[in-house]
């Protein structure tokens, strides 16, 4: 053995008392991670928002094209289309790590899991729920949305969104491990999402009426903040007991 | 602190069935400890209890003579763990893939680092391409590459030797016995034949109850 | 206290003990339900605005009020089952899912059939019965998730971290709904709406709230001993019960 070989292998059977600092460096690395992994699949970023504006296109097909009728409906309508959207991206979102090993190893490092996993879904809100909230307001244009409430859509829309990742994300870890795990997510989800519904359609209704848009949107941010505190504990949870599996 | 690992009284059942019982294990500093058996004798399970990952057994483990509920943090402070699967992300390039194994153990970044455990597992050259068009034994050889780049005393591999060719599998053979020698200590699955040497040791499953042999 | 818990981590304890306590929940449950009923139905005086169709609500009160204690009481056996590890707390559990299931469905047809001859409806989105609605779901999911696992004690786990996210849930959830309903409907009265109801009538609806709660205990005392002798079943106490009993 050479020298340098040799003292590598002293290095490796050194024995460590505690795991080296370096939170913020493992959650950094996560967060890039995962932010060039969905950006090298181009395609699924897009996927959500044609999914959104697909599902738009079948209510006036289905229902009535009358404007009149559109608008009345069109706050919920693009709520609940860019929830089904933020839906459908969910199921993949700890599922490729499940498959290649990746999760196991996130499992066993030092770090925090609650803190890695929300590395995860930061990305997963900045490549999803972000882009429906900007892309909203030209779907409201095609359901003659009445003015003034366009931006407020597309606040709600960003700070729901938030919330519908952090949410969403304790279910597609409870339903990793499951073969066909996709549909019973949404069933396990979407009535954990409808206080978020209320509220967001709630803030453009109130938008077009004219008063209470502020009321609905501190609400939102509650939401998030009780979701940012709490989901990421759940998430890790849920990741260890579908390992276990 | 000691590099100890211990189990008592390991036991776990699946599907109505006992994988083993009452298992006792004794693994230190210096040895390679082959766990083999049949298909389905339950080494994965066991190195997936050892390491932690699965809650669902009865008995005791113990870390450096410390229970392991008390001393988990020390113990995947100490732990490398390679699974059946890789752990390689199809999309990134090695150099990528190895950085976040780098960041997420709190190594020093550095692209030295990275560069050097991939010349020590034959992939000079192939650092840049993504790792879904290499081969299995390239991929499989990427998550080697973690031997060298975040040392740790205890490596718990499952099948390490699978899609390695002939030279791959003599220069990994000679890591193990390396590692033990200077101290650390290999907890390892595999279907190949290793070479016989003073620090290795067989533990064998199925059949409801284990040996420990030498 | 702690010798009590650890009492509990004896599956075959359990089962002893709960031979002797479900006659009594049993006699308590026939008892208090039938005289509920036949004074709700029989004797209670009539509602001056609806008439004898309030009396419903000696059914869909108690079914309401158990189907939300049914889903704490849940979240609450699974919080024990993940910190303690008490494998009845599990076995409970998994009993109390479709029982709150379906004393959810009882709250919600209960309500829609009271809902024909005061909306002229078979439903109606008002607060109550939405917040329902979605508290059948969750029991749905919780089901769901339980069976999807091939291993118990996953399926034993998820289902607990999923009935702890939930049980945070329902208060916000009620909350919204109740947000939500004021926005967009008028006033209607609810099926519980009024102040100061007169004693001959909540009289009999507190007899049959307490014999609901009477009978969830005795069905989960009783089912929880059959989930027992099937998680239990190749442990030598089971068999030689079962010899027995033959």
């Amino acid at each position: 053995m050479t020298a340098s070989e040799n003292s590598l292998a002293k290095a490796a059977a050194a024995l460590r008392e505690e795991p080296g600092d370096g939170l913020a460096v493992a959650v950094w690395a996560t967060l890039k991670r995962d932010l060039v992994l969905m950006l090298r699949r181009r395609s699924e970023v897009l996927n959500p928002l044609v999914f959104f504006a697909l599902v738009i296109t079948l209510f006036p097909i289905g229902i009535s094209p009358d404007p009149a009728l559109l608008a009345a409906i069109a706050p919920g309508l693009l709520w609940v289309a860019a929830l089904l959207a933020a839906l459908l991206s969910l199921d993949s979102l700890f599922r490729a790590d499940y498959d290649d090993g990746s999760l196991e190893q996130l499992l066993l490092t030092p770090q925090p899991l609650a803190l890695l996993a929300l590395a995860k879904v930061a990305v997963h809100w900045l490549l999803t729920g972000l882009p429906l909230a900007l892309m909203a307001p030209v779907l409201g244009i095609m359901l003659s949305l009445p003015a003034g409430s366009y931006v407020v859509l597309a606040i709600s829309l960003a700070l729901g969104s938030a919330s519908l990742s952090l949410i969403g994300a304790i279910g597609a870890a409870l339903t990793v491990g499951l073969s066909r795990g996709g549909v019973l997510l949404s069933l396990l989800v979407l009535p954990l999402y409808i206080p978020v519904l209320i509220f967001g359609a709630g803030a453009v209704q109130a938008a077009i009426l004219g008063d209470g848009v502020l009321a609905h949107l501190a609400i939102l941010g509650a939401l998030l903040a009780l979701a940012l505190s709490l989901a990421p504990l759940a998430i890790a949870a849920s990741l260890r007991i579908s390992i276990n599996g | 602190m000691s590099l100890r690992l211990q189990a008592q009284s390991l036991a776990c059942e699946r599907d109505d069935r006992w994988l083993f019982r009452d298992l006792d294990l004794d693994i230190r500093a210096g040895e390679i400890v082959r766990v083999e058996g049949p298909n389905g004798s339950g080494k994965t399970t066991l190195l997936k209890i050892l390491s932690g990952q699965l809650a669902d057994y009865e008995g005791e483990l113990f870390w450096s003579e410390r229970p392991m509920r008390e001393a988990r943090e020390s113990f995947l402070a100490n732990l490398l763990y390679l699974g059946h699967a890789p752990g390689v992300k199809a999309a990134l390039t090695p150099l990528e893939n190895l950085a976040w194994y780098q960041a997420l153990s709190g190594e020093k970044p550095g692209e030295a680092a990275r560069f050097r455990a991939l010349e020590e597992v034959g992939l000079v050259g192939f650092e840049d391409v993504p790792a879904g068009q290499l081969s299995a034994g390239q991929q499989r050889r990427v998550a080697l590459a973690r031997l060298t780049l975040t040392p740790r005393a205890l490596w718990v591999l499952d099948e390490p030797f699978t899609a390695i060719d002939r030279d791959g599998v003599a220069a990994l053979e000679r890591r193990l016995v390396e590692h033990a020698r200077s101290g650390g200590c290999v907890l390892v699955t595999t279907h190949h034949e290793l070479t016989p040497c003073a620090e290795l040791r067989r533990i064998r499953l199925g059949g409801g109850g284990a040996d420990d042999g030498i | 206290m702690w010798a009590f818990i650890n009492k509990l981590r004896s599956p075959k304890w359990f089962y002893a003990i709960s031979a002797r306590l479900q006659p009594w929940f049993w006699a308590a449950a026939l008892i208090l339900i039938v005289t509920g009923t036949i004074w709700g139905l029989a004797f209670a005086p009539a509602d001056y605005q609806q008439g004898n169709s309030f009396r419903i609500i000696y059914v869909h009160v108690p079914a309401a009020f158990l189907a939300q204690s049914i889903f704490v009481s849940m979240a609450i056996t699974g919080l024990v089952f993940m910190v303690w590890k008490i494998k009845i707390a599990d076995m409970a559990a998994t009993v109390m899912a479709p029982l709150g299931a379906a004393m959810t469905f009882i709250a919600l047809f209960s309500g829609a059939v009271w809902g024909v001859p005061t909306w002229g409806t078979w439903w109606m989105w008002d607060a109550r019965l939405t917040s329902m609605l979605i508290l059948l779901f969750l029991y749905l999911g919780v089901i769901a998730l339980r069976g999807a696992f091939a291993s118990r004690d996953s399926a034993s786990r998820a289902a607990s971290v999923l009935a702890m996210v939930g049980v945070i849930n329902i208060p916000i959830i009620k909350y919204s709904v109740e947000w939500w309903y004021t926005l967009h409907q008028p006033a209607t009265f609810t099926i519980t709406g009024r102040v100061g109801m007169p004693m001959e009538m909540w009289l009999p609806l507190l007899i049959m709230v307490l014999g609901f709660y009477s009978f969830f205990i005795a069905l989960v005392l009783t089912r929880t001993r059959s989930e027992i002798l099937r998680r239990e079943s190749n442990k030598r106490w089971v068999r030689e019960l079962v010899e027995e009993a033959n």
